[in-house]
């Protein structure tokens, strides 16, 4: 990989903050987390193309922003249209001589779920369509938190949300979490990949290589939610690695379409554990986490067939 | 092969208008375009293609899927500094109707052609200017070319205008679609395209830029939001003077000087027609015919819609007692639906005037709009005198439809 | 201030400032380090959200007598309590009390 930066551990992260604090993210929202990562990766010759959210809305409230990177909100929908333009101006600029064409400027869309497998679905496959270089990041928090916690295409299977309240009736999200990842390697771009704030070097990595490919790159981090799953806000990374640990989360990537699982899970857990830790799961009945629990297994199944081995391992409870 | 002999040689061609825009945004040496194909703005997009493929453009062409990420897309490269361009009609200028605003109230130099059309439903591929007049709110300054040669010429101008550091808000260029987008016309355009792109230089402005980063399109609360939407108030009303600069710039290169308002036969006329676009030719026949039957009797062009070109219409209204005005849209619901009527009304109480308008809607969804039809307009308003203002709008041609006892 | 005065567009030309707002107000719970115990990890930098642990080249000797060539500070101007540097320390030498002003 040109330009791969090399990251084994924690000593190779930069020491500087492009993220600068003061913005409004919850106190432990992990969004934060990951911008400071993305932004320790990418480097000062970043622009960053933010779809509206919770990102969006917290680090640039007028007249204050966190960012010391160039950029840009438009709109919900268009992160990956904006990018695309800005991908192909800096080609076209720097080819009339109007920009220095010796510094590589990266051009990173950040969304989250809502911008991304809803509303900003056309944009993302229109520019991985027409292949250009931008490396897509999306923060999954699982819902459209910034307008409240409503539901997405990324809620799971019975998640409360308030347009999906478990009630009497009707028990949370009725469908399953659309599989974007996958949806993505569908797209045949060079690199595809799942990640997870807990596993920040392993996320690292996942950035860099993302960053170094020729053509698109789609990086699907999940992102826990305090305020939207509702948990004490110390919990994020814990409940990041309980995600790993019962195969609710998967850390994969599929680079030039070789797949390949990142983290090992050698024992999982039952789900169980994941899910009593968040409030958005509170009050489903036994059957109901035994449904969630089934989807798992088959998951972990396909996966295991997919790799031809056996990267993530029978539960122990 | 005609060439006119002006500080800009020029060399006479025929095209479309479609293709005129095409060859103005080649000669100013565009860097980003982005479009999606609607009928009848094809074209434009096609002829850009054709030069691209044929090595005669040095720019990009993004394939987007949508008008909403034509919009976005450009949006983005004009952040970077870029010239960008598109082109829509119709429902693709619906579709990006939340960006137009965006564009302006990021205050981005975009220029965009659109060849007008009826807005669905029902769907409707011919011309009005429903898609338009229904963008008018957007801050977008907004021409409306009667001729291929204006097309090409105010595309030109457009950039001058939009990049202007007084300005810097988005511009649109408008015309008849199909009956001026795939109509050939005879045109000159430039011969040696190096003079436009001289003519047009690039301009220094905050942009996206890794050495001065900084943050573009933050949410802005109560407390900030007016003072903002006030500065694209200023920018819009200062855009006029600039705009008569470049009048001024382009009639100077060649030989082609432009008003915001036009006319023909206006000087000892008692009576006059405004009207837009390609129907224009049409009145000019209309008011030698009826300058024939003995009415005095004069002709309005508007070709300046945004900022709206007020001081213009009072001078040109001056020596007149009444006045028709014939739109090609409907503003469903108003005390006057034709909106330059609207338009023109609240300019002429802004002045006092007790000037008589009649409002008229014609040629909706691709109806033709002939020299017959403005005669008759003329005589029908003549013969209702009062009652045409108590009617508020009348709309000609409509089966069924008479204002006659 | 003016309209007149405010870049175009809503645009905000100064990188970073939002270091003018002083989230540390809305804390309840402060963290303190122990720098005795603390192993120099880098896991509480690693995943504080709003990057307010810095490493600090100071030499620090513990009460054992390691000397450590750098310490970890928390920027109490702008840290918002949430505790996951707590939580997710190896050796629990971070504690969360009580914000008292």
């Amino acid at each position: 990989m040109k330009n791969e930066i090399r990251i084994r551990g924690v000593r190779d992260l930069p020491r500087e903050e492009l993220f600068a604090p003061g913005h409004g993210l919850c106190a432990g929202c992990t969004a934060g987390t990951i911008i400071r990562h993305l932004l320790k990766i990418s480097g000062k010759n970043t622009i960053i193309v933010n779809a509206t959210g919770c990102v969006e809305v917290s680090t640039t409230l007028y007249p204050y922003t966190s960012w010391t990177v160039p950029w840009i909100h438009v709109a919900f929908e268009n992160a990956a249209a904006v990018a695309s333009g800005i991908e192909v101006a800096l080609k076209v600029l720097a080819r009339k001589g109007f920009i220095d064409s010796s510094k590589e400027i990266k051009v990173i869309a950040l969304a989250g779920d809502g911008g991304t497998y809803d509303i900003g679905f056309q944009a993302l496959s229109g520019m991985l369509e027409r292949g250009h270089k931008v490396m897509y990041v999306l923060y999954d928090n699982e819902a459209y938190m910034n307008t409240g916690i409503q539901r997405s295409g990324g809620t799971p299977l019975h998640s409360w949300t308030t347009t999906t309240p478990i009630g009497t009736i009707l028990r949370g999200k009725l469908q399953m979490k659309k599989p974007i990842a996958d949806i993505i390697v569908a797209h045949r771009i060079p690199y595809v990949a799942t990640a997870n704030i807990a596993y920040p070097i392993d996320m690292d990595q996942k950035f860099a290589k993302g960053l170094s490919v020729e053509g698109p790159s789609f990086i699907h981090v999940l992102q826990p939610c305090p305020t939207g799953w509702r948990f004490d806000p110390r919990y994020g990374i814990k409940i990041g690695k309980l995600a790993i640990e019962t195969a609710m989360w998967i850390n994969w990537e599929a680079l030039e379409g070789d797949f390949k699982v990142t983290i090992r899970v050698p024992r999982r857990k039952h789900v169980r554990h994941y899910l009593t830790l968040q409030g958005r799961f509170k009050g489903l009945r036994e059957e109901e986490i035994e449904e969630i629990q089934k989807y798992v297994d088959l998951e972990v199944e396909r996966i295991n067939k997919l790799v031809g081995e056996e990267v993530i391992g029978p539960r122990i409870d | 092969m005609e060439v006119l002999e002006s500080p800009i040689k020029q060399v006479r061609i025929m095209l479309n208008s479609n293709y005129a825009v095409a060859y103005a945004v080649r000669d100013v040496d565009v860097d980003v375009i982005a479009a999606y194909p609607i009928t009848p703005q094809t074209g434009v997009v096609e002829k850009l293609a054709e030069m691209l493929a044929n090595g005669e453009l040095d720019a990009e062409m993004i394939h987007v899927e949508s008008e909403h990420s034509a919009l976005s897309a450009i949006i983005g490269a004009s952040a970077l500094g870029a010239r960008v361009f598109t082109a829509t009609s119709s429902q693709g200028l619906e579709l990006m109707h939340e960006v137009l605003h965006i564009a302006s109230g990021m205050r981005l130099p975009l220029v965009m052609s659109v060849a007008t059309r009826a807005v669905s439903a029902p769907i409707n591929i011919w011309c009005d200017y429903s898609d338009l007049m229904n963008v008018r709110d957007s801050s977008w300054i907004t021409f409306i070319a009667s001729t291929a040669q204006e097309v090409y010429d105010t595309i030109i101008e457009a950039y001058m205008v939009a990049e202007d550091p007084r300005v810097l808000l988005p511009v649109i260029v408008a015309y008849d679609g199909f009956w001026m987008s795939h109509m050939y016309e005879p045109l000159y355009i430039a011969e040696d395209r190096s003079h436009v792109k001289a003519l047009t230089p690039r301009r220094d402005r905050i942009k996206l830029d890794p050495l001065k980063p900084i943050t573009m399109g933050t949410l802005v609360g109560p407390d900030w939001y007016f003072e903002l939407k006030y500065q694209q108030v200023t920018a819009m009303k200062e855009a006029y003077e600039v705009i008569r600069d470049y009048d001024r710039v382009i009639g100077k290169a060649f030989g082609r000087f432009y008003e915001p308002i036009e006319t023909y036969e206006i000087d000892d006329a008692e009576i006059a027609i405004l009207t837009y676009g390609g129907i224009y030719g049409s009145l000019l026949e209309a008011v030698d015919k009826l300058r024939a039957e003995g009415y005095k009797v004069g002709a309005i062009r508007l070709r300046l819609w945004r900022p709206f070109p007020l001081n213009d219409l009072l001078r040109v209204t001056k020596g007149i007692s009444k006045l028709l005005v014939v739109d090609r849209a409907i503003s469903y619901g108003a005390s006057i639906a034709g909106p330059t009527a609207l338009e023109v009304i609240a300019a002429l109480y802004r002045a006092d005037s007790g000037l008589d308008v009649v409002s008229y809607v014609a040629g909706i969804g691709g109806r033709p709009v002939t020299e017959a039809d403005f005669q008759n307009m003329f005589k029908l308003a003549l013969k209702l005198g009062r009652r045409a203002r108590e009617l508020g709008t009348l709309y000609w041609g409509v089966r069924g439809v008479s204002y006659e006892e | 201030m003016s309209w007149r005065e405010l870049p175009i567009g809503g645009m905000i030309l100064e990188p970073g400032n939002s270091i003018a707002r002083r989230t540390g107000e809305w804390r309840v719970l402060r963290p303190i380090i122990d720098q005795d115990v603390c192993t120099r990890c880098l896991i509480c930098w690693m995943y504080c959200p709003d990057g307010v642990i810095k490493v600090v080249d100071m030499q620090y000797r513990t009460s054992k007598g390691r000397v450590w060539s750098f310490m970890l500070e928390i920027d109490y101007d702008y840290c918002k309590g949430c505790g996951i540097c707590a939580e997710e320390c190896p050796v629990n030498a971070i504690s969360m009390v009580e914000e008292v002003k």
